[in-house]
């Protein structure tokens, strides 16, 4: 059994909560006194049912507006996966908090409201689930009951979107015809569609491929920590620790560790009391080189025949992330997995307008903003392209008035 | 490419790892909490795969109610002898004892409330930066909207209008000088893949835990242990039980589950199968729709 993460993009007003609700529901993940304490609630849906929209709002502004402002995770397993929700609201206003939801799902669902078809919303959802790379969309055309289950209407709607999908180079995009609040092929395939012949939405969810990170050619280990115990049995102990990025470490592989160039061999990798031949990408391990070179946190280990990037300059996606616009005249905190450094964005190339997907100069950023940017780093980053290796082309801004996240970086290609 | 056995399990402890090699690497004076529950029972056993053979880069510290089950302590202390760690213990007899806090009167008094001061004091004395603890985001719903790493204020406050945006698997735990850093490891786990985990790993748990003969009362529809602790008057009818604990929390506020189950797997098929949720036994929680938001927002874990 493995996690399946993914998140959902679409507002309450096209059914997102109540989906996930559903999603819930139907699998039987929710217990007797959750179930107990939305039956009380003074929420419900027109026809008395309960709303299971109530499910995934949190925060009391959250259930006071009926809204959602804030990521929320979910939970639930089947007999084949785990699955992590990243339940993100879909308001132009929160499209920071879409695209933190977004950051670490390897599958997006797009709501399509059937009555509506696809609009503005739906163009800027997919251009952020473009924008970050998730490789796996399902779009789900919702409401069908409200349009008497038309397979004419289903259709020109997947028309539309194949067009988009195309512009925006989603790769595996997928359809499915549902009604959330009926439960139309959330989990069971519904009678009321005989002409859909696909799957539910959870038997999708369950059969397809998780994101494979292990590119062997992109082996890359952040040194987190370095466990020295300086006991006199473990007196000359040095292990880097680290979760493995992306790639595979073998035992003897030639590495180079960045930012000094220093090479050396893997002459160990320990996890606990194991000792493995290889450590792969997701895992947490310590390993040991050959070679006695000087290593401290923020250094990165990496594959000596496949180095990542090697520049200061970097063209990269941004998204603002802050109520305080950015500055280009002052410095910024960059933060790229364990190692922290001082950046400038040097330039404002363009800003998109994502609703329309135009792409307009600019010369300010402000929150929700995303565009393209260069950004000039004080020490090098050992970075890798974010379409090439999502792990490792990413990074994250910090002011330091503030100590906030105030943007999230996505590399687009090395300037030089 | 190659392929390797990396279940979910292994991906979530993987995770933790990584979020405790995090703390280790950004804070100066982080802590973990250690209640003696199951949650941060795992967070020592995931500390130890992130640190050995090294020392752990924090103390544990507990906050003691001074109203907890013997079993918990008995066991904490085992552990801490077996695993070589110091620990700080806070006491909340203590804060009632200078007057920081006044104790709860009434049926259902309970010093879990008391425990915020006591907490935010401990973390004050050592000058902690980043606490450590066992919550996790499927318990409850202000939970699931918290960060990994979830920033409060010098008065211990959790605003969770102003979370930082927290993007793969990137942690930003830059605060200023008088705030601390709530870190969550075991954030993106259920109930069940703790009791999961625990059975994979065989990790020894206090006995509360499983089934056992226990003196109990019913309150509020719940089943309480009997104990000093607890108010009782001549309303309250003892009767034994066979009983476990889902959670461990103070006596005053922990109700038992009747229960047959004394292996773990039966725990497991226990929950499995089970239809109310972990803090459902829990009275603490039972207040408002917003207990847990209103209680995070005043420094709770």
């Amino acid at each position: 059994m493995n996690i399946l993460k993914f998140f959902t993009a679409g507002s309450v007003d096209d059914g997102k909560s109540t989906l996930i609700g559903r999603l819930l529901y139907d699998t039987d993940s929710i217990l007797a006194d959750q179930l107990e304490a939305l039956q009380s609630s003074n929420r419900k849906n027109d026809d008395g049912t309960i709303d299971l929209a109530i499910l995934t709002d949190g925060l009391r502004a959250e259930r006071e507006q009926g809204i959602t402002i804030d990521v929320a995770y979910k939970y639930f397993q089947t007999d084949k996966r785990k699955f992590i929700i990243a339940d993100t609201p879909g308001h132009i206003q929160y499209t920071r908090n879409m695209v933190t939801g977004a950051s670490t799902a390897n599958l997006a669902i797009i709501l399509i409201d059937a009555r509506n078809g696809v609009v503005e919303q739906t163009i800027r959802h997919s251009y952020l689930v473009s924008l970050l790379g998730i490789k796996h969309v399902v779009v789900c055309i919702n409401k069908m009951d409200m349009v008497g289950y038309s397979e004419n209407i289903y259709n020109s709607i997947i028309d539309k979107y194949k067009v988009l999908a195309q512009q925006l180079k989603l790769a595996d995009v997928n359809y499915i015809p549902v009604s959330a609040l009926r439960g139309d092929n959330i989990v069971q395939n519904s009678d009321r569609m005989e002409w859909y012949e696909g799957e539910s939405l959870l038997h999708f969810l369950e059969q397809v491929d998780t994101d494979n990170l292990d590119k062997s050619q992109f082996a890359r280990m952040p040194v987190q920590w370095v466990i020295r115990p300086q006991t006199d049995e473990l007196h000359d102990y040095r292990g880097y620790a680290g979760r493995v990025l992306s790639g595979t470490f073998n035992l003897n592989d030639r590495v180079t560790i960045l930012p000094s160039g220093a090479s050396s061999a893997i002459e160990k990798i320990e996890f606990f009391d194991q000792a493995p031949d290889a450590a792969h990408a997701g895992q947490s391990v310590t390993i040991h080189l050959k070679d006695d070179v000087d290593i401290s946190r923020g250094d990165t280990i990496v594959n000596a025949a496949a180095l990542p990037q090697d520049s200061k300059l970097i063209e990269a996606d941004l998204c603002w992330m802050d109520t305080r616009a950015l500055d280009i005249s002052i410095m910024y905190l960059i933060q790229h997995n364990s190692k922290t450094t001082k950046c400038k964005i040097s330039e404002i190339l363009h800003k998109v307008d994502i609703n329309t997907l135009e792409k307009h100069p600019a010369d300010e950023f402000k929150l929700n903003d995303i565009g393209r940017v260069i950004v000039k780093t004080a020490d090098a980053l050992a970075f890798d392209l974010y379409d090439d290796n999502r792990a490792n082309g990413s990074a994250i801004l910090v002011d330091s008035r503030t100590n906030l996240t105030v943007g999230a970086l996505m590399f687009r290609a090395a300037v030089e | 490419m190659s392929t390797y056995n990396f279940d979910y399990l292994d991906e979530l402890e993987a995770e933790a790892i990584h979020i405790l090699r995090e703390v280790a690497g950004q804070f100066e004076k982080p802590a973990l909490l250690f209640s003696g529950g199951k949650d941060s029972i795992t967070l020592v056993r995931l500390a130890e795969k992130a640190f050995r053979p090294g020392k752990f880069p924090f103390p544990l510290v507990h906050i003691d109610t001074g109203h907890n089950f013997q079993e918990t302590i008995d066991y904490r202390d085992k552990m801490i002898e077996r695993i070589g760690e110091k620990l700080i213990v806070g006491s909340v007899q203590e804060s009632i004892d200078q007057g920081k806090v006044v104790e709860q009167k009434g049926k259902n008094a309970s010093r879990n409330a008391l425990q915020t001061v006591t907490l935010l004091d401990t973390i004050a004395k050592y000058e902690f930066d980043a606490c450590i603890g066992g919550a996790r985001r499927d318990e409850e719903k202000a939970r699931a909207k918290e960060r990994i790493f979830s920033v409060r204020d010098e008065f211990g406050q959790w605003d969770p209008k102003r979370q930082r945006p927290e993007l793969w698997n990137i942690y930003n735990g830059k605060i200023h000088k008088g705030e601390n850093v709530r870190v969550f490891p075991i954030s993106n786990w259920t109930e069940l893949d703790v009791w999961n985990y625990i059975r994979r790993e065989n990790i020894e748990l206090p006995s509360i835990y499983f089934s056992h003969q226990r003196d109990c009362i019913t309150r509020n529809g719940q089943l309480m242990a009997a104990s000093p602790f607890l108010n009782m008057d001549d309303e309250d009818i003892i009767i034994s039980k066979q009983v476990r604990f889902r959670t461990v929390g103070d006596m005053s506020c922990t109700a038992a589950v009747e229960s047959e189950a004394v292996l773990i797997d039966d725990i497991i098929s226990e929950i499995s199968s089970s239809k109310i949720s972990e803090r459902g036994a829990r009275m603490d929680d039972k207040v408002s729709e917003a207990a847990m938001e209103d209680r995070k927002k005043g420094g709770y874990f």
